[in-house]
């Protein structure tokens, strides 16, 4: 049942979720960006502010709606939250030369998250993520396998709580709607929130889980009517319309596996600065570098995990040398991981369109357009 | 316990400042001084040791011709020598002699230019002797100095990486200055290592680590340009603390100013 409240009592609801014990971590302005950030109350969210964000490029701006969800995907994905960019793994320690090891595990897992305001894509991204890290809720897709279960992750996501948000508005940089994981949002949610403004400032709560109802338990508001689900209807139906991107998935991921020795891979990478900003601006990019250091003493050692990316140096060194050297062999990783192989190793796409990697390359490289320039001229059905 | 490891530290052409990132690590030194004997370490006490040195570590760059000699004579005496900074690493700052007519900058500065001997180029420490690591920066971080340090202690490999400076933007949450704010930024182009000091400082990235592995700089210029970036600031923040060092030194050449910059 989708509860109609008036959108004041957003800030009710992140007082009741803080109460419950969670950490909140959302939308907010910083450093001239919609950034991911811990988050306290109602006057955090970006009120009156969207974005405009273009190949390499991303603005702030002030709108007169008073939305607090206006603006498209923020400069950071809720990734850092559920893997941070470097961890402790363990630390192991001795007194004296041959003398007993002490291990002690490294990430303490203590605090309750609470993500407020997940979009469609980066929804759809904790999805993806699930599945990589070996937690996927409904195991159905090939990589769930319990012996590949990533501890840390999995202890954050068990108890995590998602306040998803619907988007009023695409950006350019957005295709959601050609990856099939956006404007809608189906499942996955604990609450689901759509906003409005159209003379009233209202929103459409739905629950998707028991805490979910729980939470909606405290909020005053009224059952929707027929034509509130209409009036949802007719906005996601606009967000469609206004994406600024989209991808031709059709075979897509086999039209790509026949690319390897295309010429256009050494075209992109005269482009290409080899920078990893894509993948680490990614919400589904999961690579990471394990690290061993002992201390000065040498008496203690540590692991450390950290983000790394198909486009540094070090991740493809295997014994004798670099796999990929060259940019262009980089590049070609990075795009046939999430079009293509992805497919292959976890059942579905790597992208979920939420255009970060187009907004955030330096010099504006555009997925979409290399993947539409990589297969243009091969048969599209096959 | 084990026969304490022999530690050096000398320097070339260079203004000290790796030399001092060490006694920058002010809760470790004590801690090093007790698990390594240091030899020899001007910026911090007078007393000499003779070699072999188990790890010497050299700052500064060679710029005379005596360096030659004494550099060799430091390589024969060391069993792992390790270069520090952008002089040592890249010829440093003083690199930009390199581009210039040395002879007439002796004639300008010193009353008496035969006195000084001075080489036409200020090259790195490795185009003269093998070197077994190269710590970038300028100055070095002491954080890495100190993983450098305890990775030869140990007999193990540093963990320092050659990612962009974008990497560690991205690691830290720093939003992009370039992509937010239009700020030309040479972190793309530049080795990690001062986990972004500057963009997270509201502050374009000069490349004072020196080039990361893999990086195209036309495409970058060309950037800056659609940002309206003047010619001039382009060719600073190409040549400045590696100019000498490919692919900064070439990339910057197109940049130049029609007459030389005084
Ligand atoms: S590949 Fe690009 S558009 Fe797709 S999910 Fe990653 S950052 Fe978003
Ligand atoms: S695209 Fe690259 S960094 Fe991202 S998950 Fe794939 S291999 Fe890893
Ligand atoms: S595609 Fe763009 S962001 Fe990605 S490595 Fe290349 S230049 Fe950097
Ligand atoms: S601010 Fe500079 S170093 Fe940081 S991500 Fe942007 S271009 Fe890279």
């Amino acid at each position: 049942m989708s509860l109609r409240i008036e959108a004041a009592q957003l800030g009710h609801l992140l007082e009741v979720i803080r109460n419950a014990g969670y950490d909140l971590l959302g939308p907010t302005v910083r450093d001239g960006a919609i950034a991911i950030d811990r988050i306290s109350q109602l006057s955090d969210l970006p009120q009156g502010i969207t974005d405009e964000q273009e190949k390499g490029l991303y603005r702030l701006r002030t709108q007169a709606s008073p939305s607090y969800f206006g603006f498209s995907a923020p400069a950071q994905t809720f990734r850092r939250f559920l893997q941070p960019p470097t961890q402790t793994i363990f630390w192991a320690s001795r007194d004296t030369p041959g003398g007993p090891l002490r291990m002690r595990s490294g990430s303490n897992v203590d605090s309750k998250l609470a993500f407020i305001g997940v979009k469609a894509c980066d929804l759809a991204a904790i999805g993806v993520h699930d599945v990589v890290f070996g937690c996927d809720p409904n195991p159905q897709r090939p990589a769930a396998d319990p012996l590949i279960k990533d501890q840390l992750y999995g202890m954050r996501r068990e108890n995590l709580l998602i306040i998803a948000t619907e988007c009023g508005q695409a950006g350019s940089t957005c295709f959601c709607a050609s990856m099939n994981t956006g404007p809608e949002i189906e499942a996955g949610y604990d609450l689901r929130i759509t906003e409005f403004v159209d003379g009233e400032h209202w929103m459409l709560i739905d629950a998707g889980s028991e805490q979910g109802d729980t939470l909606l338990s405290h909020l005053a508001g009224r059952p929707a009517s027929e034509d509130d689900l209409t009036t949802r209807e007719q906005l996601l139906e606009r967000t469609r319309r206004s994406m600024g991107r989209s991808l031709d998935t059709r075979n897509l991921p086999q039209q790509l596996a026949r690319s390897f020795d295309s010429p256009a891979w050494e075209d992109i990478a005269e482009r290409c600065l080899s920078c990893a900003n894509c993948t680490l601006s990614c919400p589904t990019c999961f690579c990471t570098d394990i690290e061993d250091a002992t201390d000065i003493t040498g008496r203690t050692a540590i692991r450390t995990q950290r983000w790394d990316s198909c486009f540094n140096k070090e991740i493809s060194w295997l014994h004798g040398g670099q796999v990929r050297k060259s940019t262009a062999s980089r590049y070609r990783q990075w795009l046939t991981h999430k079009l293509s192989t992805w497919h292959d190793q976890f059942g579905s796409s790597g992208c979920v369109g939420c255009g970060r990697c187009i907004t955030w390359c330096p010099v504006g490289i555009d997925i979409t357009e290399e993947a539409a320039r990589l297969t243009a001229g091969t048969e599209a059905s096959s | 316990m084990a026969v304490k490891k022999k530690l050096a530290v000398f320097k070339f052409a260079s203004c000290d400042g790796c030399q001092l990132s060490i006694l920058d690590l002010e809760d470790e030194l004590l801690t090093l001084a007790q698990e390594i004997t240091i030899a020899n370490f001007a910026e911090a006490s007078r007393a000499v040791l003779d070699g072999p040195y188990d790890l010497t570590l050299i700052e500064g760059s060679i710029t005379t011709p005596h360096d030659f000699a004494r550099i060799r004579e430091l390589r024969d005496m060391s069993k792992f020598l390790v270069t520090i900074g952008a002089c040592a690493t890249a010829g440093g700052i003083q690199a930009l002699r390199n581009f210039a007519d040395v002879s007439e900058y002796t004639r300008l500065v010193y009353a008496r230019p035969d006195y000084v001997e001075t080489l036409h180029k200020s090259t790195p420490i490795a185009e003269h002797v093998p070197v077994d690591f190269e710590l970038r920066g300028c100055p070095v971080n002491k954080h890495q100095l100190l993983e450098v340090i305890s990775a030869f202690i140990a007999d193990r490999k540093p963990n320092i990486s050659s990612d962009s400076v974008c990497v560690e933007c991205k690691r830290r949450g720093t939003v992009c200055i370039m992509v937010a704010k239009g700020t030309p930024c040479l972190g793309p182009l530049t080795h990690s290592g001062c986990n972004a000091l500057c963009p997270t400082y509201d502050r374009g990235c000069f490349g004072c680590y020196g080039p990361q592995d893999n990086s195209s700089p036309a495409a970058l210029t060309q950037y800056w340009q659609e940002l309206g970036t003047d010619p001039q600031v382009m060719f600073r923040l190409l040549r400045n603390f590696n100019p000498a060092t490919e692919p900064f030194r070439s990339e910057s050449e197109k940049w130049a100013p029609k007459t030389p910059e005084q």
